[in-house]
């Protein structure tokens, strides 16, 4: 035995289980960051969102321009913005597409319909002729009247301040009618002239309801016509039972590969499953880090990326029993083995980052999610395969604590 | 030890493995012609409502509300006694409002699970970027074969992943299971995958033809290199497959396609490696000799 190296072994062992509580349990409930794997960003199928393709078309009246296209994407921002999800997403995509990501909203279909109304507040007087619109409008807030009802409070900029009190002066007893996107939504009849440019819509349903409206108006119409070209909206139930699944699944495929490591291996296999561990609490750490959004393929890749961390592995160990075999002893084994497997490794891992990088340039949405853990899950199983499984396996040889060489599979 | 007894020897039997090929791809390929894809919104355009009722509901009842829309003719799916995954025609936000609304108010509500809507021209698009994807991926990995190692290897490499592909498709199609734009990240794993356990071999190949005794048959080099090589793809193989089968039997039901086709294609994917690739390999090298010689005798 030789002690220094099997307590060295007993360190690193107490270290990564540590950290692998830390990763997962709330150990300290006051320091921000643990545990870590709550840090990594959960995409829309997993937390239940809305993720939406919407495209400018051309109309008559407003032909779509660049310019639009910017406006209207900004007018969106506006819309979603006021739902106040976490990092919105609002992104342009070619010429004329718009991306719209929310996360963790409660009603997304209602999301969508309120990005895409027009939106455009008009007031008529009775002959017909429009008096203002939305664009002289300075805000719109909900609010309830004194009984209880829910009402939308319209305040207009001073010019169209001015223009309302003239209005209201000459249509005393008349009604002005207020159309939302053409269509009326309210025809009250002028009782006195209102000289300081606050207007009431009432009543609503519910202060959601005008909430909701409030919200378009004061977003402002959109410059250009806007279509939903695709459309995916989960719920959040099933977001998190879609998760729950997968860390399921995911522990017993885990379980499985751990044990048919050691029943195989023997006692590499049991420092392969080791390093195995490694590895996920590495590709957590890195998922957190680098803000990666997991998705469910995404989570699909990165336990796929599990059976290739272990294939590098495999390669290795064969080449070790080869050596073994061939009748080297255990340490220049280990670093033959090491060195005739790494080619192999190598060049076999960057044909498949090959498909990962394509399939991240030409994949949208989850699937750029999964083909971005596939890839990252590749590259940290050659570093831990490379390097930790072999520091390892040298210091369990090293500290003599098991010197049988068929425990080592030979 | 299997390795050095090498019950038989995997180039000589060649033929036999390219015959269990074909009877494997030919059914699928007359079925893809005869019936094609079930091809999925993803790919047709379409809507899809993914539904859980408060109550239990038959599937008359969801047809009933449905055909006041004009949508009887929509596929409903129904799994439990609450749960339905319907796919329409595309519908628009209004009519989709309405179709929900009119779906709880009538069956006593409804939560909305998922709720997909594509657009005919998203569907396109996907194809061609699918198409353009596998023909670049393909291309680099070749480019790569032919620096690293030779050219001819790239091309068996390249036919081998083409085995998988079609075996996945094929099967798809026979059994007429749904394909989406995740079908697409699955084949297009499998191509990462496949030509990951083909380098593997190849590599030993490469390894022992630099320790090739004067005299020894190209195709014994081979043979023994495929054994060598078989325990780890044998295992490795199965460490994956152990992983998708989990997610197979507990994973959600959203990515359930995903990984049969992952299943098939891994399973597919360690056949061709061992008993397609390197015996192409072989068979391009002979042609190669046989060139040569006749280009000597003339």
């Amino acid at each position: 035995m030789k002690w220094d190296k099997l307590l060295k072994l007993a360190g690193i062992i107490v270290i990564v289980a540590v950290i692998a509580v830390l990763a997962v349990k709330p150990v300290f409930p006051d320091v921000k960051w643990l545990p870590f794997a709550k840090l990594i960003k959960q995409g829309l199928d997993l937390q239940g969102g809305v993720h939406v393709v919407l495209e400018a078309q051309d109309t008559p009246e407003s032909p779509v321009t660049s310019d639009r296209v910017k406006q209207a994407m900004a007018i969106i921002e506006n819309r979603v913005n006021a739902y106040g999800v976490a990092e919105p997403i609002v992104q342009q995509q070619g010429d004329r597409r718009i991306i719209v990501e929310l996360a963790g909203i409660n009603d997304p279909d209602e999301a969508v319909r309120n990005m895409i109304k027009t939106a455009y507040l008009e007031f008529k007087t009775e002959d017909g002729t429009t008096v203002l619109t939305g664009r002289q409008l300075k805000t719109a807030t909900e609010g309830t009247d004194q009984s209880g009802v829910a009402e939308v409070n319209l305040e207009f900029e001073p010019d169209g301040a001015k223009i309302f009190a003239e209005v209201t002066k000459a249509n005393v007893g008349k009604p002005i009618y207020i159309l939302l996107d053409n269509q009326v939504i309210q025809a009250p009849n002028v009782q006195t002239p209102i000289p300081d440019g606050k207007a009431r819509i009432s009543p609503y349903a519910s202060l959601d309801e005008a909430h909701n409206v409030a919200i378009l108006l004061r977003s402002g119409a959109l410059p250009v016509k806007l279509e939903v070209m695709e459309k995916r909206t989960v719920g959040p139930t099933l977001g998190a039972d879609s998760l729950d699944k997968s860390i399921k699944a995911g522990i017993a495929g885990l379980a499985v590969i751990l044990v048919f490591m050691v029943l195989y291996y023997r006692l590499p296999g049991l420092v392969a499953d080791f390093a195995l561990v490694v590895y996920a609490l590495l590709m957590l750490l890195i998922f957190a880090a680098l803000h990666v959004t997991m998705t469910l393929p995404g989570i699909a890749g990165f336990l796929l990326s599990l059976g290739m961390a272990v294939d590098a592995n495999v390669i290795i160990f064969e080449r070790f029993r080869e050596e073994l075999w061939a009748g080297k002893t255990l340490r220049s084994g280990i670093d033959a083995g090491f060195k005739r497997a790494f080619v192999a490794i190598f060049d076999s891992n960057v044909t498949t980052l090959i498909a990962a990088a394509v399939l991240y340039y030409f994949g949208t949405g989850p699937i750029k999610g999964f083909a971005v853990t596939l890839s990252i899950g590749i590259l940290v199983s050659m570093f831990t395969a490379i390097t930790v499984t072999r520091y390892l396996l040298h210091l369990v040889a090293g500290s003599n604590l098991v010197r049988n060489v068929k425990m080592y599979g030979a | 030890m299997l390795r050095d007894k090498k019950p038989f020897h995997f180039i000589k039997l060649r033929k036999i493995w390219y015959v269990i090929s074909i009877l494997v791809i030919v059914p699928g390929i007359i079925s893809l012609f005869s019936q094609g894809l079930n091809r999925g919104i993803d790919f047709r355009g379409g809507s899809l409502l993914d539904l859980k009722f408060n109550q239990p509901t038959a599937v008359e009842q969801v047809r009933g509300v449905l055909a006041d829309f004009g949508l009887e003719g929509a596929s409903i799916q129904r799994s439990g006694e609450t749960d339905f995954i319907i796919r329409t025609k595309e519908l628009a936000e209004d009519e989709n409002l309405a179709v929900l609304q009119a779906l709880d108010q009538k069956l006593g509500g409804v939560a909305v699970q998922r709720n997909e809507r594509v657009g005919p021209v998203i569907g396109q698009e996907l194809i061609r970027k699918a198409l353009l994807a596998l023909g670049v991926a393909s291309v680099l990995m070749v480019v790569y074969i032919a620096w690293r190692f030779e050219f001819k290897q790239g091309i068996a490499a390249i036919i081998a992943i083409l085995h998988d592909i079609l075996v996945i498709i094929g099967i798809f199609s026979i059994f007429q299971i749904e394909v989406d734009s995740t079908f697409v990240a699955a084949v297009l794993t499998i191509i990462g995958y496949s030509i990951n356990d083909t380098i593997v071999i190849f590599d030993r190949i490469r390894e022992n033809m630099l320790y090739r005794k004067k005299g020894e048959a190209l195709e014994d080099v081979i043979n023994n290199s495929l054994w060598q090589t078989l325990a780890r793809s044998i295992n490795t193989g199965m460490t994956v497959i152990f992983v998708l089968v989990a997610l197979f039997l507990m994973g959600g039901a959203t990515i359930h396609n995903m990984v049969l086709a992952l299943l098939i294609g891994v399973s597919s994917g360690a056949y061709s490696s061992i008993f397609n690739a390197s015996p192409l390999w072989y068979d391009f090298k002979k042609m190669e000799e046989r060139g040569r010689l006749k280009g000597a005798k003339a």
